[in-house]
């Protein structure tokens, strides 16, 4: 049976090579065939739009992304307070000293919604004005909404005095004791 | 009064507007609470933000250094300077307002069955486009309103699963809001969204026009056409001139905001996303910001696409309601969500979270899955309970789900825009 119509499969296409093309079916290969190259030119065309477009787009972005090592100097170790925060919006970070005499830098923004944290001496804790967030002095959530513990900046000591790495801010979801730097 | 005979013939200026109504129209289609304008007050809206917004565009600067006080040179020495600004902020409002209320007028008429399913999309489409204007509009005056307003709205997308983060990252060009930004959101603002919005609105007329007019209940018995000019057009002047009246009054009564130049150091207390995301913002208050900002508003606006494609087995055809049986479970529907909304709110604020009382469990659990079973429990029981208490057909369901749900979206944003004081506890409105 199968090789009857492997057979047949053959004749007809001997018999469609043989026979005759009619001019009209010879202009509308044409046709479709051109019509085949315009589709594909279109392909192309929108491929390099596309291209383009969002290189045009991206490249800008790594630009702005890839910046210097900013290393902020905040200050010599004894001028910290243990259990204490210090504010340095011109870094855009909070300098907390914990009970222990470690020290980490804490982002501004709330983990939530990405407003400004302030701190509350009264209470000893961050607080967050859109949400009503609160974080704990290592940054721990200690009232939700806010999701995760703040984000920090990597801190180097040398000589005594503390640098904050503030190009870097390193994301977490808990707070533990490697992210604090001791003296 | 109806005028019979065609004793005016359209000239020039309504000649041109007759392009976009049929020559005469069915008598009933005059009838204001068809319709009540909606649509045509949307367009006319969007035409003066066009008006004003090019007015704009010639005294503001899109940069950081300068916005704040191009907005302050604008107001304070511009003539009118102030007046048009106050125009473009209340025309945006309102346009927020009339366009949804034009989304529950073509609902509860009908209009998203059979001839019209494609142009509710379109509709829902163009809902997108003019409150993605107002919140890339929301940024410009670059004053602490403006920058913490946009700074929680797009946060609200790096809670989207997969995508969310990298498409902030786009739309800020970083990870805050930047100068970049203010470029991007400038360009999209007086270009991109204008350039859609007038190209999706003609495709919005045209296929109404395609469908046959506004819809109207088809009894064939009586069908009497009347010309267009000047029933129709008459009738659209009119509400036209009472709609810029309103704004007109607004704009010299109540200026736009425009609090201190924008500090990214320091947040307002509180800070409060524009005012048409205060329901999602409210959201945020009770669920996990997953649940809040992405499903919740994910699930709705899906159940919104669907309608048009849901088998309800018949067709309201323009009928307010469909039967008074659907009207009363409406009643019923919009009463109940208000009562149990409010509560849940309260109830949530005054009670320990289950998020506080096991601190133990991911947050997503104790605060996402927990509440939004309690939730789909609340909606399962009370559609259970309604389509059993009205023996509601198919149609009739699918209202007074949609009223109950809607309802407690609009209870929510009432409450995140009116009841939210400092620390965003709840207080009453002239404690805010």
């Amino acid at each position: 049976m199968k090789k009857k119509k492997q057979i047949k499969k053959v004749n007809d296409k001997k018999e469609k090579v043989t026979e005759e093309l009619s001019p009209e079916t010879k202009l509308e290969n044409r046709r479709s065939f051109l019509k085949k190259i315009w589709k594909g030119f279109g392909i192309i065309a929108s491929v390099e739009v596309a291209a383009v477009f969002f290189g045009f787009l991206l490249s800008g972005k790594q630009d702005s992304e890839m910046k210097p090592k900013q290393i902020y100097e905040a200050g010599k170790v004894n001028s910290f307070q243990p259990n204490s925060v210090t504010s340095f919006r011109g870094g855009r970070f909070y300098l907390a000293r914990l009970q222990d005499g470690g020290f980490i830098a804490l982002s501004l923004r709330c983990t939530h919604l990405g407003c400004s944290i302030n701190w509350e001496e009264s209470k000893k804790r961050f607080i967050c004005p859109c949400h009503s967030s609160s974080f704990a002095i290592n940054g721990e959530v200690e009232n939700p909404p806010a999701p995760t513990a703040l984000d920090y900046f990597p801190i180097k000591i040398e000589n005594g005095v503390v640098k904050v790495d503030i190009g870097t801010k390193l994301k977490r979801n808990r707070f533990n004791k490697s992210q604090v730097e001791y003296a | 009064m109806v005028y019979a005979v065609k004793n005016n013939k359209p000239k020039k200026l309504s000649g041109i507007l007759l392009h976009l109504h049929p020559q005469s129209i069915n008598e009933k289609a005059l009838a204001f609470n068809r319709t009540f304008g909606l649509g045509g007050m949307a367009a006319l809206l969007i035409v003066l933000q066009f008006i004003t917004g090019i007015m704009l565009r010639l005294y503001y600067e899109p940069f950081p250094q300068k916005a704040y006080d191009s907005i302050i040179y604008l107001q304070n020495s511009v003539i009118f300077g102030q007046l048009i600004r106050n125009i473009h902020h209340w025309c945006g409002v309102f346009l927020v307002i009339i366009a949804f209320l034009h989304l529950l007028r073509v609902f509860f008429t009908g209009g998203f069955q059979s001839s019209r399913k494609v142009n509710w999309i379109i509709g829902l489409v163009l809902l997108v486009l003019i409150i993605g204007s107002n919140f890339s509009g929301y940024l410009l005056p670059w004053d602490q309103l403006a920058y913490w307003a946009v700074t929680v709205g797009t946060s609200l997308l790096d809670y989207i699963p997969f995508i969310g983060s990298s498409l902030k990252h786009l739309m800020l060009a970083g990870e805050e809001v930047n100068a970049q930004t203010l470029l991007i959101f400038y360009n999209f603002h007086t270009a991109v969204f204008p350039i859609l919005l007038l190209l999706l609105m003609a495709y919005h007329f045209w296929r109404v026009r395609k469908a046959g007019g506004i819809i109207l209940p088809n009894n064939n018995d009586e069908k009497n056409f009347v010309p267009t000019y000047p029933n129709l057009l008459y009738r659209e002047f009119i509400v036209a001139l009472a709609l810029i009246a309103v704004v007109f009054t607004f704009a010299v009564f109540f200026n736009a905001p425009l609090l201190t130049k924008a500090n990214p150091d320091f947040s307002l207390n509180p800070t409060k996303a524009p005012w048409y995301f205060a329901g999602i913002q409210e959201l945020l208050m009770h669920f996990h910001p997953f649940i809040a900002a992405f499903l919740i508003p994910a699930a709705i606006f899906i159940c919104l696409i669907m309608l048009p494609f849901l088998n309800l087995k018949e067709e309201l055809n323009g009928v307010w309601f469909y039967s008074e049986q659907a009207k009363s479970a409406a009643k019923f529907a919009m009463f109940s969500s208000i009562v149990i909304t409010s509560f849940l709110v309260v109830l949530n604020e005054f009670f320990p979270k289950f998020e506080t009382l096991l601190p133990s469990i991911n947050s997503l659990i104790t605060n996402g899955l927990v509440p939004v079973i309690i939730l789909l429990l609340i909606v399962w029981i009370f559609y259970k309970f309604v389509s059993k208490k009205f023996q509601l057909s198919p149609i009739g369901k699918v209202q007074t789900m949609f009223v109950f749900i809607t309802t407690a979206f609009i209870v929510l944003t009432l409450i995140g825009i009116f009841f939210r004081g400092v620390d965003m506890k709840l207080t009453l409105p002239w404690n805010v």
